[in-house]
């Protein structure tokens, strides 16, 4: 056979495109509490919240960098712009919209995406929300979906101080304090007892500006015997500054509720992808996460779920895709904490050119988490030999009544299939894009079809060096 | 004058290194169905491998032409897209991906067109029910958990979607049931019928060959050609076996 298909440069031409800089305000690099009380000034902070992003900054000059997972080495803290404002106010008409900004949308699809019957859009562009539209008939459900600052100081106020940062707590680690200092946009999403958000709510986030970090917060409230699926996509372009993303994901899962996460993240490939992503969830609720890891240099990953009332559930579906230059570190956690609560793990790993994929889990199962079950399955697909693959997966558990499964698969990518799939006609990169995207279909079969198309377009991306 | 197809000339075959098919030749014309047997082990399937082009099979001397152009050194898909055919004797399980978006998939990037849906729908249907194959495979990962005999049929239904100019069928009647080999053998016959192509079976039972007419035996022993006959050899080995050739 012919030498190898060259693969290792990838064209990104639809994801990496940059707009001019056009910022408004700038904050000057680096981080001190002057900035910190300056940038709280910028976004009108209550008071509650100067004080706690100063004290965060203080726990995080505290803490340090953790030592246990990929190098983060590359990462100048000096160097990130911890705060980039687009120069264009929060609109809800698509025509006000400024045309540069616009055109970065529409070649991410986004006002197609609203067209195509999702409820609302809350893109975020940099670290605001330029563009914000929620379907009538799903503020008619008494479902608030909106920017985290609007949600401060709105009629939910007392709502957003009463959960904000409370599962993801400063202390928790270095990034989670510094997301506390300097956080920034985001959504704040609430459905009242009972109701059933029939469409999901997408948002889709992006990072323009060179150097700029990204720290959006999501806090999602889904209270007893609601339902919801809420969406996140986010695609970045390249640059070669460092750029860092520690966002925090928060959310609230009531009795009987039900909530679905998806998220589709595919960072530029030179990102530091530092996100905390938890849930808790009452007495009978589901929490599911889905969840796609593409893009950035190094990523630390590792949504938790925290199983608090009796017969609670989670579920997580993971995929990650680290090619040349990457390693990411994804995987998840979750503590059982009462009695019949049950969880279900089952992540795919693709490491291919010299990319490093480790899938780290670790389940809890308390003394109070009596006839619980957690059953783990973790595959691994190599497409050559000098990619790398890992497992770690952690347990502790402190009760005789626990039902606990773990089984971890790792593969290369098998000559024989390729050669079947190439005696059909197939090139050797089309055959190994449809191994790798079918190894993936844990995760596509449970996205809404166009992001399950998107992700197939980008493991073809990856595989391939061109959507094809 | 037979237009010459397949003319694999003094083919010698190694794997890491070792030797282990010498120097076979053999001509296949249009419209002609050969037969190779064998004892187990004797190289038939790597033989077929060979002429497919798996990468695993180093051609050590000899060259293989294919309508009329050396394909020796050219990769799988290049010798699929020029009419040659492999039914496997274990095809691989690959999941995630279905029969029909794989079988629509092939066809595309063979013909470089868009292959319209409803066409290709109609098309195959068709030869599933001449397989008596249940649709609902359709819809199911490439062979993923079918039975023996489901992914023989699976073979023949590609065999009759991507009209090959040459097919080798490696024991495609091999696990099958009475029936089952009887369905094969139809569609296989019916490629024939339709296609005008080639056929090059590796086969150890004459059921297979009941609705086709041989037109040349090869036998293969120990990695070389043994022997070599019309179609009544085949009768002859299944009663002697094949230690006269040894």
């Amino acid at each position: 056979m012919k030498e190898k298909t060259i693969v290792s440069d990838i064209d990104r031409n639809v994801y990496d495109i940059k707009d001019e800089e056009k910022d408004a305000y700038r904050i000057e690099e680096g981080l001190t509490p002057e900035i910190v009380e300056k940038l709280s000034k910028e976004k009108n902070d209550p008071e509650w919240m100067r004080e706690f992003r100063l004290n965060s900054l203080k726990i995080y000059n505290e803490l340090k960098v953790p030592e246990w997972g990929p190098s983060i080495d590359g990462l100048n803290m000096d160097e990130i712009v911890t705060y980039v404002r687009p120069n264009t106010k929060m609109s809800a008409k698509w025509s006000e919209v400024p045309d540069d900004i616009k055109n970065t949308f529409d070649r991410l699809g986004i006002p197609q995406a609203e067209r195509e019957s999702l409820a609302g859009v809350g893109a975020q562009y940099d670290s605001e929300l330029v563009y914000h539209n929620v379907r009538k008939e799903v503020e008619e459900l008494g479902v608030i979906y909106t920017d985290m600052e609007s949600a401060l100081t709105g009629p939910f106020a007392d709502m957003v101080k009463e959960h904000f940062m409370k599962l993801v707590p400063p202390t928790d680690h270095k990034f989670a304090a510094l997301h506390g200092a300097v956080w920034s946009g985001g959504s704040f999403v609430y459905v009242p007892p009972g109701v059933s958000v029939e469409i999901p709510l997408q948002s889709y986030f992006r990072l323009n500006a060179p150097g700029a970090g990204q720290f959006e917060h999501t806090l999602i409230i889904v209270e007893e015997g609601a339902d919801l699926h809420f969406i996140e996509g986010c695609s970045a372009p390249k640059y070669n500054v460092a750029n860092l993303h520690a966002g925090c994901v928060e959310l609230f899962v009531g009795k009987n509720a039900k909530l679905r996460y998806s998220t589709i993240e595919n960072w530029s490939k030179n990102m530091y992808n530092l996100n905390t992503k938890r849930a808790k969830v009452e007495e009978g609720g589901k929490v599911e996460w889905i969840s796609g890891s593409f893009g950035s240099h190094v990523s630390y990953l590792y949504p938790m779920s925290v199983l608090n009332g009796k017969g609670a559930r989670s579920e997580f579906t993971g995929v990650t895709f680290a090619g040349n230059d990457q390693n990411l570190d994804t995987g998840t956690k979750v503590v059982h904490n009462a009695p019949d609560t049950s969880s279900y793990v089952n992540t795919r790993s693709i490491s291919k050119d010299g990319g490093i994929s480790t899938f780290r889990s670790a389940v809890v199962i308390t003394e109070k988490a009596k006839n619980s079950k957690s059953s783990v399955s973790c595959e691994s697909l190599m497409v050559d030999n000098i990619s790398r693959s890992d497992t770690i997966p952690a347990m502790d558990i402190r009760t005789r009544y626990a039902d606990v499964g773990h089984e971890a698969k790792i593969g290369k990518i098998s000559d024989d299939a390729v050669f079947y799939l190439m005696s059909r006609g197939l090139s050797e990169e089309e055959a190994k894009a449809l191994i790798v995207s079918g190894f993936a279909d844990n995760v596509s079969k449970e996205l809404p079809v166009e992001y399950a198309v998107e992700m197939n377009n980008l493991i073809r991306l990856e595989m391939k060096g061109a959507i094809g | 004058m037979a237009e010459s197809l397949l003319s694999v000339k003094d083919l010698s075959v190694n794997v890491e290194g070792k030797e282990i098919l010498h120097d076979i030749s053999l001509d296949i014309n249009k419209g002609e169905t050969h037969v190779i047997m064998g004892p187990n082990g004797a190289g038939k399937s790597t033989l077929g491998l060979t002429i497919m082009g798996h990468p695993k099979y180093e051609v050590s001397k000899g060259s293989i032409t294919f309508d009329g152009e050396d394909v020796t050194g050219t990769d799988v898909n290049e010798r699929s897209k020029k009419g040659l055919f492999l039914s496997f004797q274990a095809p691989i399980e690959v999941p995630g991906i279905t029969l029909s978006e794989f079988v629509r998939n092939a066809l595309q990037q063979r013909s470089e067109k868009r292959v319209k849906f409803w066409d290709f729908k109609k098309e195959v249907e068709e030869n599933m029910k001449l397989l008596n194959m249940d649709e609902k495979y359709l819809q199911r990962d490439l062979n993923v958990g079918f039975s023996g005999g489901e992914k023989k049929k699976a073979e023949v239904l590609q065999l009759l979607m991507l009209k090959p100019k040459l097919a080798i069928l490696d024991e495609t009647d091999s696990g099958l049931d009475v029936d089952a080999v009887k369905t094969v053998s139809m569609g296989i016959s019916e490629y024939m019928k339709r296609c005008g192509g080639a056929l090059l079976i590796i086969t150890h039972n004459t059921r297979i060959l009941q609705s086709l007419e041989v037109d040349k035996t090869h036998v293969i022993v120990k990695g070389a050609l043994a022997g070599e006959g019309d179609g009544s050899l085949v009768g002859e080995i299944l009663d002697g076996g094949f230690s006269r050739f040894e």
